[in-house]
């Protein structure tokens, strides 16, 4: 069968200790069946690895961050479209998001389709609307509060119990046990992320995600259920395996069928000892690990973009049990005259 | 009680519980006693095949299989009928 040849601009190329799930993206859908790829990388920083992958990244352009504004971003697009001819953009990183949902209808009049949620699906999960969400859609949710100053935070954290988590407005979180250290995280986070900053009530359980595919009609085009079993030190599952939990995935449905969601998503779940399921977190967009879900038989990139192409897209049923993840690091030998070119025509 | 049907046993003593994601790795005897378990054999019966297989007073074979079947219990590889 001839493939579709088919241009898509992808972010989330850092590849890092972290990693952004560019990568992994890209990899599902250059395993596609259906589709021949050209893969366009756009990138925030120089040192993003995927930029130097060509292998699976043909072309990369530097794009302006999320705070230069939604509109240098919107010029930026336009340029390289002019270029690159795009038929589809995958953004994934959930700070760029909010611009790109926001230029959705601009970046369509490019010719250039997305596949993201409604600004009302992406503001409602946010991890300070929670407890919002929680009664809502009648699912478990911790305690959580948003602080916007100091005095703030430690008024709210009157309302608390230690250990505590203190989380970054998109990133980041950490698990305080006295009133100096949640202080001390709240500076860093605060630095970092900008405000709000999130105190949660800690919930003590096993760490347990899924990653799920919304049709934007209530159908679930795909879910799989994985269990950590490496966090390093940033809270990232370094390894991970698929499991079956049915109750995992009745939540999932529930949570989409309920929000229509559309896109990509990860819920970051907690599994208490008395058997209960808490919702931590629900990420916008496909999670770096998403290359599993592949490995497992579901391989989410690829139906997205048959999604936003328009196509018909059977949702899956099952996947396989037991397959893992193992993450590693590899050192790459680049030229320089690569990162010199980047840097002064920002485009490699 | 009966063992946990959905865990995967394999020949090397490695379980893995599908549901939660928890692996364990069972020495010989461990292995053993939970095949036996499955097989349906009773604390009893497999109490007595060990007291003929192995050189081990009864009270403390009772005691280390009361304590491994507690565990097992506990990590949902046993399950209450």
């Amino acid at each position: 069968m001839e493939r579709n040849k088919i241009t898509i601009a992808i972010t989330g190329l850092n590849n890092i200790d972290s990693p952004g799930p560019g990568m992994p993206v890209i990899r599902g859908i250059k395993e596609s069946t259906e589709f021949d790829a050209r893969i366009v990388g756009l990138a925030y920083d120089h040192l993003e690895p995927g930029i130097y992958m060509k292998e699976w990244v043909d072309k990369a352009y530097m794009v302006p961050y999320p705070s230069k504004g939604k509109e240098a971003l919107f010029e930026r697009i336009k340029e390289i479209n002019a270029k690159e001819n795009i038929d589809l953009i995958i953004p994934n990183f959930d700070a760029e998001l909010f611009s790109f949902i926001k230029l959705e209808n601009q970046i369509k009049q490019l010719g250039i389709k997305t596949f993201l949620p409604t600004l009302e699906q992406f503001e409602e999960r946010h991890k300070s609307n929670l407890p919002e969400y929680g009664k809502k859609y009648g699912v478990n949710v911790p305690k959580s509060e948003e602080a916007f100053s100091m005095n703030d935070f430690t008024n709210i954290l009157r309302s608390f119990t230690y250990p505590v988590m203190i989380k970054g407005k998109y990133y980041d979180a950490y698990k305080a046990y006295s009133l100096e250290q949640a202080q001390a995280y709240f500076l860093k986070v605060s630095a970092k992320w900008g405000y709000p900053v999130i105190v949660q009530e800690f919930v003590e359980g096993t760490e347990v995600n899924v990653i799920a595919l919304g049709d934007g009609n209530g159908q679930v085009i795909s879910a799989v259920a994985m269990r950590k079993q490496y966090i390093t030190d940033k809270g990232k599952a370094w390894g991970g395996v698929t499991i079956l939990d049915d109750s995992m995935l009745e939540l999932t449905h529930k949570i989409i069928s309920q929000t229509k969601w559309r896109g990509g998503m990860e819920l970051e779940l907690i599994r208490t000892t008395d058997n209960k399921l808490y919702i931590l977190e629900i990420n916008p967009r496909i999670p770096a690990w998403v290359y599993l879900a592949v490995g497992a038989g579901q391989n989410i990139p690829e139906a997205l973009v048959k999604l936003a192409m328009g196509m018909d897209v059977k949702p899956y049923t099952s996947y396989e049990i037991g397959k893992m993840f193992i993450r590693y690091s590899w050192d790459m030998i680049v030229d320089i005259d690569m990162f010199s070119k980047l840097v002064t025509s920002g485009e490699l | 009680m009966k063992v946990n049907q959905s865990i995967a046993i394999s020949e090397n003593g490695f379980i893995f519980n599908p549901i939660t994601g928890d692996t364990f790795t069972l020495n010989d005897s461990g292995f053993q006693i939970l095949t036996l378990l499955k097989s349906g054999k009773s604390q009893d019966e497999i109490k007595d095949k060990l007291l003929s297989e192995y050189e081990v007073d009864e009270l403390v074979l009772e005691r280390y299989l009361q304590d491994f079947i507690s565990d097992l219990k506990r990590n949902n590889l046993l399950l209450e009928e």
